[in-house]
């Protein structure tokens, strides 16, 4: 059994990443999530368990410093926020291209531009439907507690090497700074070079020897219906995702005449709003996609003949509200609530807005 | 023709052969053109890998650029980073395998315009890599647009009518800057238009992988070099034009050479 704490959503990151055996954090400091780096510093796990912890002089360099470490067969990752991450696209896109595994964490605030450092959700679109150039996804998994900061840490990496693909947390500035009590798992040695042969040495840059070919970490293809191939073969890994990693929470849906559909911590505040509603009676249920990529599309399409109207509660414009739709089919009403530019809605609010699709 | 045949077949005899490929370099036919720097540079980098036995060790990183493909000559393990990320790139390898030998490769656009705050932090930093910047003042793949290194006066695609600093701004010595950095233990500019030329650039990337062993701080190795095509000037002219134009403001010699044994600097290092 693991050791409980209380503790915020960032420090957790740090806390999991330490334990689960990654070889690697590389980062740059920015507001709502400072305290992953700092929690590390402070940890000092090279004299630990080994693992390399570097502040780099700009997202940019992070992001490139995981595409070096994954290319090495290295457990990987860095943690930043909105317009870091923007300006890790370049990299991201690199290591979609190149099948390289790594853990990026989002925690999320409110742009566009340099924004708000108050919480928000308004990179969804970003983290599920690219961000960089090229036909690319990235998993992405969405924390709604700082139990699931910690878990994801771990689940990212499992699921980052068993697709060869960066894995994106997609948190908010609400799940990196809450506290809560957290069960943190035992400490777990870093993988040895034998693993790291087992498991990636049929493509890491680990240091050519004389019984194999060479090892090009790149997402280089001159040729064109080469590259397309290469696509193709993307997709198809994507489609795998699609088939075998959907992720969600259904709560109260069976009876429900209206569900919420929100993720993170706009789904803890609909938790609430389901709550004070069921108590008046009306028949409302929750799903939460705790992946945002793949969508939970099937368990949506499957109650949308059963309720009168799905209501996406986003931290943002209605991003999510599109891919709702296009699970829906028409076969339902489908609207959005939401607040924007850091603000974070009541379940009263979300109550309000659920009440005018009566 | 019989005699010729038997000329022939004593020039070819083992024991007057004075010149082989390293067995690190492969039989692809290079993708640079004629006159080119790069093949020369990269066959110094496959010698001294052999010659110091350090090929399973080796972990070089190219960048985007006409050298974007040496990944396809050299017999070792290969990472290629995104346009100007090399050093960030060959940090992390390093940082997470102290046991390998990193380099990395990179003309001028890639180190001194797009890539400059990795190539200065990396430094600064003291990685213990080896950094090998190709100076050859123009950007070759993309057909001859302005580098940070053009020189004044000088006729690119985008300065058709000369660099004019009023515009453009000066040629970045960013070796000289570099050299000012104490993260740096060894730092030289080097060429390879003549054989003597040659071996000087051969002894100086020797002399950089031998510095990575002693685990002291990043060492740098300019080549100023030629692009022939860029230039739009023959290889003998483009070798005359270097010597003419490049040399008075890229001046060869060793700039640093600190033989430290520790750095002394605050370093995070994996098991």
């Amino acid at each position: 059994m693991g050791e409980l704490r209380l503790m915020k959503g960032n420090e957790v990151i740090a806390e999991a990443a330490i334990r689960c055996g990654c070889d690697g954090y590389f980062g740059y400091p920015i507001t709502p999530q400072s305290e992953v780096m700092e929690t590390l510093m402070t940890l000092r796990p090279w004299e630990t368990t080994g693992m390399v912890v570097l502040q780099a002089e700009s997202e940019i360099a992070s992001i490139h410093m995981v595409y070096g470490g994954a290319g090495a067969g290295k457990r990987v990752m860095t943690s930043s926020s909105s317009p870091g991450i923007s300006l890790m696209a370049e990299g991201i896109s690199y290591l979609a291209g190149s099948e390289l595994p790594c853990v990026i964490v989002n925690v999320q605030r409110g742009g566009p531009g340099l924004g708000t450092i108050q919480p928000s959700q308004a990179d969804y679109n970003q983290a599920t439907k690219g961000g960089g150039h090229g036909d690319y996804s990235l998993l992405v998994l969405a924390p709604a507690s700082v139990q699931e900061m910690h878990d994801f840490v771990i689940l990212g990496f499992e699921l980052a090497f068993k697709y060869r693909n960066p894995v994106m947390i997609l948190a908010d500035g609400v799940i990196g700074q809450m506290m809560e009590k957290v069960t943190l798992i035992e400490q777990r040695p870093r993988w040895t070079n034998e693993q790291i042969q087992a498991l990636s040495g049929g493509w890491a840059t680990t240091g050519k020897t004389a019984d194999r070919k060479k090892h090009v970490i790149t997402s280089l293809e001159m040729d064109a219906l080469m590259m397309e191939k290469y696509n193709l073969r993307l997709q198809a890994k994507y489609l795998q995702m699609k088939q075998d990693e959907v992720r969600y929470e259904v709560i109260d849906c069976d009876d429900a005449e209206y569900i919420l559909v929100a993720f993170g911590s706009a789904a803890r505040i609909c938790q609430k709003t389901v709550q004070i509603a069921r108590a008046k009676g009306v028949k409302v249920g929750l799903i939460r996609p705790i992946t945002l990529f793949p969508f939970p599309d099937k368990i949506i399409a499957h109650y949308a003949s059963n309720v009168k109207c799905f209501i996406s509660v986003e931290f943002n414009a209605g991003q999510m509200v599109y891919d709702i739709r296009l699970a829906v089919n028409g076969v339902t009403r489908v609207e959005y609530f939401g607040r924007m530019g850091g603000v974070v809605p009541t379940p009263d609010e979300v109550e309000d807005a659920l009440n005018q699709y009566f | 023709m019989a005699c010729v045949i038997e000329k022939i077949n004593e020039i070819i005899a083992p024991e007057n052969l004075v010149y082989a490929k390293s067995p690190l370099t492969n039989d692809d036919i290079m993708h640079y053109c004629p006159g080119c720097s790069h093949g020369v540079v990269q066959r110094l980098i496959a010698e001294v890998i052999e010659e110091m036995g350090i090929q399973e060790q080796s972990i070089g990183v190219t960048p985007v650029g006409c050298s974007v493909f040496a990944y396809k000559y050299i017999d070792i393990d290969w990472q290629e980073a995104a346009h100007g990320r090399a050093p960030a790139v060959a940090t992390a390898i390093k940082r997470l395998m102290p046991e390998k030998m990193v380099f990395s490769y990179q003309g001028d656009g890639d180190l001194a315009a797009i890539g400059t705050a990795e190539t200065l932090h990396a430094v600064n930093r003291g990685e213990n890599i080896v950094m090998l910047f190709i100076n050859n003042a123009i950007y070759g793949m993309t057909g001859g647009q302005m580098a940070p290194t053009t020189l004044v006066g000088q006729v690119t695609s985008t300065t058709p009518f000369g660099r004019n600093v009023d515009i453009n701004g000066y040629p970045l010595k960013i070796t000289d800057l570099i050299a000012q950095l104490p993260g740096a233990a060894y730092v030289t500019r080097q060429s390879v238009h003549t054989a003597a030329a040659v071996r000087r650039a051969k002894k100086a990337i020797r002399k950089a992988f031998e510095i990575q062993r002693l685990n002291c701080g990043t060492a740098f190795v300019e080549i100023v070099a030629t692009c022939s095509s860029g230039w739009k000037l023959s290889p003998v002219e483009s070798n005359k034009w270097m010597e003419e134009n490049m040399f008075p403001h890229y001046p060869l010699g060793d700039l640093k050479d600190s033989k430290r044994a520790d750095s002394g600097l605050y370093r995070i290092k994996s098991k």
